[in-house]
């Protein structure tokens, strides 16, 4: 406070003459223009930062084992004693809920990070080397064509049902797009002198590749994760919902709401609390996202 | 033209191709013994060998493939496991409903995304424009089954408006078809609406910054033709390839809207046979999206020069 505060001495009321000093301008703390300059990352974060301690947490949150069945207290509205209400086999539905934070936030983060590493390689594989570029594409050409979420239907519809398989199933079916992704930046990496300076002085290509292609990579890849993320949460709770996601046993968004499916116009408690947690949750990581690209990336900002 | 659309044809063969060894693969790899099935509980060992030699499944990968891919070019899909009935016929059976839900989610979607990007673009930093992105970030987070639920429980549960549930085909009434659409379309387009809204928005911002919009605005062309002559046809491109990759999303999105709304659709469908683990139809219900999706998109490439006759091939 002391840089804001006037030079003292002179009396109240008095014309003040004017100060041989100015008084420096207010300066903001860092933290503070973070916030004013980028309110959807803060906001986006802090909403992301709630949910990932909900997820931890989940146990001491007032919550009870959200697979104990209890017939004689099934279907209960949502009361004091059951937050959310129970749902047709007895289980209370907020126990659920909050585990089911866990559920979404690790398939939509392990999706976020498989997609990046394994698009990254994909992409410099292509980037620098031509003889497998023209059918690396191709082959991501055709898996673009085939809807994502249908891809993911038909590899799970392939597998046992667990959080693993939906995981791999969704980023098989979401990375093509990151691959073509880099592929686009490493072309246009390629062309710049540093690279051309770096390969004449005779680095090798994967020293190449880690030190002025990848940290380039990263800002984009980093905003196109946070919205993978997004997505691949609503596509985990997609399929759950259809039957063809995690195990019934446990408790996700997707399967809490196909739980309450048959239910849903008497009892619409059961399909209406996960699916705010859901919107939150991703709305949340989109802010993220956007917040992040304008950051990052203002010329695409502009445009979008 | 004519060139550039011939290799644009062509171009979508090894996409073709890429579609179909995955989809086939699904059925090569999926787990269960088809040759068991049809020889039952009785059969001896040898007799499931004689089925699977006489089904030509001893035969190698590619031979299959393209013994396959001859049946699917000749319209035959296989049969279901469950129902035994062609697949082909089963998809026929069930495309009505799918087919009417995008057409007129399509055709919703464009007549209230567009002149809401344009809105947003011409009233750029104002509370309108600021509300249109709103509306479009709460479209890419809540799930179309979130959605779908909510409208379903204010306008037909709670006011008791619309149908809750169901499909009425056309043959019965457009009204009563129309009718009991409004909320699966509504649901389905939100999505769509959030992406077209944005991408209006962002490539008008971009053409009314442009120096002929400033012309026409100075030589005195009323606002209305500014914004939907000059600037919309100019910014036509963009926003018809959105139109046709958000394709995609419509797809998947149907399974799932159909299943809230229990529309007898290609998604019910869908959804029924991976309960029943039922191979070729998810097969052929993939196959035939996903040659859909391949196909939009050539017809938008091919649109391309129509819209902006400054592209040339």
């Amino acid at each position: 406070m002391s840089v804001t505060s006037l030079p003292s001495g002179l009396p109240a009321g008095a014309a003040a003459p004017l100060p041989d000093v100015l008084p420096p301008v207010r300066q903001r703390g860092r933290a503070m223009t973070f916030v004013v300059r980028h309110p959807t990352i803060v906001a986006g974060g802090a909403l992301v930062g709630v949910m990932v301690l909900i997820a931890i947490f989940a146990p001491w949150l007032d919550t009870v084992d959200p697979t104990a069945l209890a017939p004689a207290k099934r279907l209960r509205p949502p009361s004091e004693i059951y937050w959310f209400g129970t749902d047709m086999l007895g289980r209370d539905i907020y126990s659920r809920v909050i585990y089911g934070t866990r559920v979404s936030l690790i398939v939509g983060f392990s999706v976020a990070i498989l997609t990046a590493v394994v698009g990254a390689f994909i992409g410099c594989v292509s980037g620098f080397i031509r003889a497998l570029d023209a059918v690396m594409m191709r082959v991501m050409d055709g898996l673009m064509s085939i809807p994502p979420l249908l891809l993911a239907i038909a590899l799970m519809a392939l597998t046992r049902a667990s959080v693993h398989n939906v995981v791999i199933a969704i980023t098989v079916a979401e990375f093509p797009r990151v691959s073509r992704l880099v592929r686009g930046i490493v072309l246009s990496l390629r062309e710049q002198p540093y690279v051309e300076a770096a390969i004449a002085s005779g680095t090798r290509l994967p020293m190449i590749i880690w030190r002025h292609i990848l940290p380039n990579t990263l800002a984009p890849l980093m905003v196109n994760a946070t919205f993978i993320c997004a997505s691949a949460m609503i596509t985990e709770a997609i399929l759950s919902f259809i039957g063809a996601g995690t195990p019934p046993i446990i408790p996700s968004w997707g399967n809490i709401m196909a739980e309450g499916r048959a239910l849903w116009q008497v009892k619409f408690y059961i399909v209406f609390f996960p699916a705010v947690f859901l919107s939150i949750t991703v709305l949340a990581v989109n802010m993220l996202g956007d917040g992040l690209r304008d950051a990052l990336d203002p010329r695409l900002a502009k445009r979008l | 033209m004519f060139a550039y659309a011939i290799r644009r044809v062509l171009a979508t063969i090894p996409v073709m191709l890429v579609v179909a060894l995955f989809v086939f693969s699904l059925l090569y790899i999926a787990p269960g013994d088809p040759a068991a099935i049809i020889a039952g509980d009785q059969a001896t060992p040898a007799d499931v060998e004689r089925i699977r030699e006489s089904l030509g499944l001893d035969r190698p990968y590619l031979v299959r493939f393209g013994d396959w891919l001859w049946h699917i070019l000749h319209g035959d899909l296989g049969t279901s496991i469950f129902t035994n009935l062609p697949v082909t016929h089963m998809i026929a059976q069930r495309i009505e409903p799918t087919l009417s839900l995008m057409l007129l989610t399509i055709v919703f979607s464009i007549v209230v995304a567009i002149p809401l990007g344009v809105l947003a673009a011409w009233k750029h930093g104002t509370w309108i424009d600021r509300a249109v992105m709103v509306i479009s970030v709460l479209g890419f987070s809540v799930p179309v089954f979130v959605f779908g639920y909510l409208l379903a429980y204010v306008f037909a549960l709670t006011l008791d408006w619309l149908p809750v549930q169901g499909f009425t085909p056309i043959s019965d009434g457009v009204w009563p078809f129309l009718q009991g659409l409004i909320l699966p379309t509504v649901a389905l387009g939100l999505i769509y609406v959030a992406l077209l809204a944005r991408i209006t928005r962002a490539t008008m911002l971009d053409v009314l910054s442009q120096d002929y919009v400033r012309t026409a605005k100075a030589k005195g062309v009323g606002q209305r033709a500014v914004l939907f002559v000059h600037a919309l046809k100019n910014a036509a491109v963009p926003i018809i390839t959105v139109i046709g990759n958000g394709v995609a999303l419509l797809i998947g999105g149907a399974v799932v809207t159909e299943s809230v709304f229990a529309i007898p659709g290609l998604g019910r469908l869908t959804v029924d046979a991976i309960l029943r683990r039922d191979y070729p139809i998810i097969q052929g219900v993939v196959l035939l999206f996903s040659v859909t999706y391949v196909l939009v998109n050539l017809v938008v490439d091919l649109l391309y020069t129509v819209f902006d006759p400054r592209i040339r091939y």
